[in-house]
């Protein structure tokens, strides 16, 4: 049991790891976004491997709450992305900089 | 079947009322789009949810098997958070009228929001803290890009959002590896189960984590850089509404698990220097960076980071700086709703505010002294001066501080409070010192008169402002309270 538990967070640490360094090294808005929804899920995944672990329902329950924020958030996140995109016409967060200081 | 839901749903009423009240909003607002009866029905379900909280001070009490606070310190951290929402709301009205973006789905979305914000500062496990917080964030996610046409509210929308999402996903990883280290959700529980299991690597990281998350949302140093372009691009009285009840909410909450995590001794002491670095870092950051500011909008968001500073002073000062800390708290919502309050009158570049520089407001003393007056004791009041609110908020966290042995910080915050001055007399100068004829020709000509829903708030926050500074010990003591008498310590054990 300890052994599983080990490979699966190992396998969360590494998604979450990939999550952190795409929204650091990608430029591209929706990417960053894929990535920060990889973190997200990289914590599910610990969560889950944990509740199992201790034979306690309370972390599935978090991840359920999890999967409908993520959905809440993808809704708001892609209208923000498409208002932006209608003006500037690109999604590069290099050239979305128009505040100084 | 479900009776023991009824005590419950009786003791989150406020939260229930108010989030109800939101999800009803949007179906008024379908029905009859605009309705000027939506902001009235906003304003009078806010009232209500405050005088509910009000009745519940003097008791403490838990809800949904512990997962939800009631009463107590719960109820005082959202009298704060309704008593700012509802300062937006009414001064929301004449403002977003005026830019021609007075929807009904804003006011529902203050009121979800605050609902979210309310869970957040009452949360009795890691399940609540994430609900409440991501609530709360979303709504303001939308707020933040309300004018959807002007490319600077998209901008600080995806600002806010990716860096908004990005911390969500490291303070819900620390939800996860705190729940690995002490196998529960429930905060109540932690203490007990880390006496057991000791401090392991998983909880170690899991703070680590958490407190990221939380710096990131009360935007201390180094999570601070969304602030001032999110103030600038968003709509004045709404970024009001963000740098108060938003953060309120989340220090709230820092504090119901600071709570938890620092009494343990070999604990407490790493996390309680990497807050005193924080507050030290952020205060002297925030108050330097404003400085330099032309914008005015911007000044008061670097200007907001420079407060959390004081407020993360307290809180490193552990439980001695609890109460100080909720004062300031009190205080600073008052002074900065005040304060966006004024800008958001004096408004006519038609973006928001966004570029509008501090040599754009000379003479408005003297062409609209209610404004004038209004300003300077907001702005007396945020640099520390001491009849006035700000100056017992600043004196109660750093006492604190030096009872705790951080004498050096609090040090460090009276100098960067005497730095503050410049950047808020500077404001002042402006406004009364300076000649309307020194304003751009452009501005002299502007035609602008002061609505009486503005006047009501800015009036009502004055006189806040002045009662909490002549009788400080009426809030202190209630505050006080929760964290000395034994169901506080139940509380906050």
């Amino acid at each position: 049991m300890e052994l599983a538990l080990n490979w699966y967070l190992s396998l969360s640490a590494v998604l979450f790891v990939i999550g952190v360094l795409g929204v650091l090294l990608r430029r591209n808005a929706i990417v960053i976004f894929l990535s920060i929804e990889l973190m997200l899920n990289a914590a599910n995944l610990a969560l889950v491997a944990f509740s199992q672990t201790f034979g306690d329902v309370n972390g599935q329950v978090l991840v359920f709450f999890v999967m409908s924020v993520a959905a809440a958030e993808v809704a708001v996140g892609l209208a923000i992305i498409i208002a932006l995109f209608r003006n500037k016409e690109t999604v590069n967060v290099n050239e979305i900089n128009l505040f100084r200081g | 079947m479900y009776d023991f839901l009824l005590p419950d749903m009786g003791a989150t009423a406020p939260i229930l009322l108010v989030a109800l009240i939101g999800v009803v909003l949007v179906v008024v607002d379908s029905f009859s789009n605009d309705s000027a009866s939506i902001p009235w029905l906003s304003g009078a379900v806010l009232v209500a949810a405050i005088t509910i909280e009000l009745a519940r001070v003097g008791v403490t009490d838990s809800a949904f098997m512990g997962h939800v606070m009631s009463g107590g310190f719960a109820s005082f951290v959202n009298v704060v958070i309704l008593l700012g929402a509802l300062g937006s709301v009414i001064l929301s009205v004449p403002y977003l009228s005026r830019t021609g973006h007075n929807f009904g789905e804003v006011h529902a979305l203050i009121l979800i929001a605050t609902a979210g914000m309310m869970v957040l500062a009452n949360a009795g496990s890691l399940i609540t803290l994430f609900v409440g917080l991501e609530t709360m964030s979303i709504c303001l996610y939308v707020l933040t890009g309300l004018v959807r046409d002007n490319e600077r509210a998209n901008e600080s929308a995806l600002k806010y959002f990716l860096l908004g999402a990005f911390s969500t996903g490291f303070f819900l990883y620390g939800i996860a590896l705190l729940y690995g280290a002490t196998g529960t959700m429930m905060l109540s529980d932690m203490p007990a189960a880390l006496v057991e299991t000791g401090r392991t690597g998983f909880f170690a990281g899991g703070v680590a984590l958490l407190l990221i998350g939380f710096f990131f949302k009360v935007s201390a140093v180094p999570f601070h850089m969304w602030t001032p372009d999110v103030y600038q691009g968003a709509p004045t009285t709404l970024a009001g509404f963000m740098s108060t009840a938003s953060k309120t909410a989340a220090f709230a909450a820092l504090i119901l698990v600071l709570g938890r995590i620092l009494p343990l001794d070999d604990v407490g002491l790493d996390t309680r220097h990497v807050l005193a670095i924080v507050a030290a870092i952020t205060m002297v950051v925030g108050n330097v960076l404003a400085l330099a500011q032309r914008n005015i909008k911007r000044m008061l968001a670097y200007s907001s980071i420079a407060h959390a500073g004081y407020i993360l002073t307290g809180l490193a000062a552990g439980a001695l700086g609890y109460a100080g800390a909720l004062y300031y708290l009190l205080a600073y919502t008052v002074m900065n709703i005040g304060a966006f309050g004024v800008m958001s009158v004096l408004e006519w570049d038609g973006k928001q505010g966004a570029e509008q520089t501090i040599d754009s407001l000379a003479g408005i003393g003297s062409r609209k002294p209610l404004l004038g007056v209004a300003m300077g004791v907001f702005m007396f009041a945020l640099s520390g001066f001491p009849p006035l609110a700000g100056f017992f908020g600043k004196y109660f966290v750093f006492a604190a501080a030096v009872d705790a042995g951080l004498t050096w910080l609090a040090l460090i915050g009276v100098l960067a409070s005497v730095v503050s001055a410049y950047y808020y007399l500077r404001v002042l100068v402006a406004f009364w010192m300076k000649k309307p004829e020194d304003a751009h020709v452009s501005v002299q000509s502007a035609a602008f008169d002061v609505p009486l829903f503005s006047k009501v708030v800015l009036v009502a926050c004055v006189a806040a402002l002045i009662a909490l500074g002549i009788v400080p010990g009426f809030i202190t003591e209630a505050a006080g309270a929760f964290f000395v008498t034994p169901e506080a310590t139940a509380l906050l054990p």
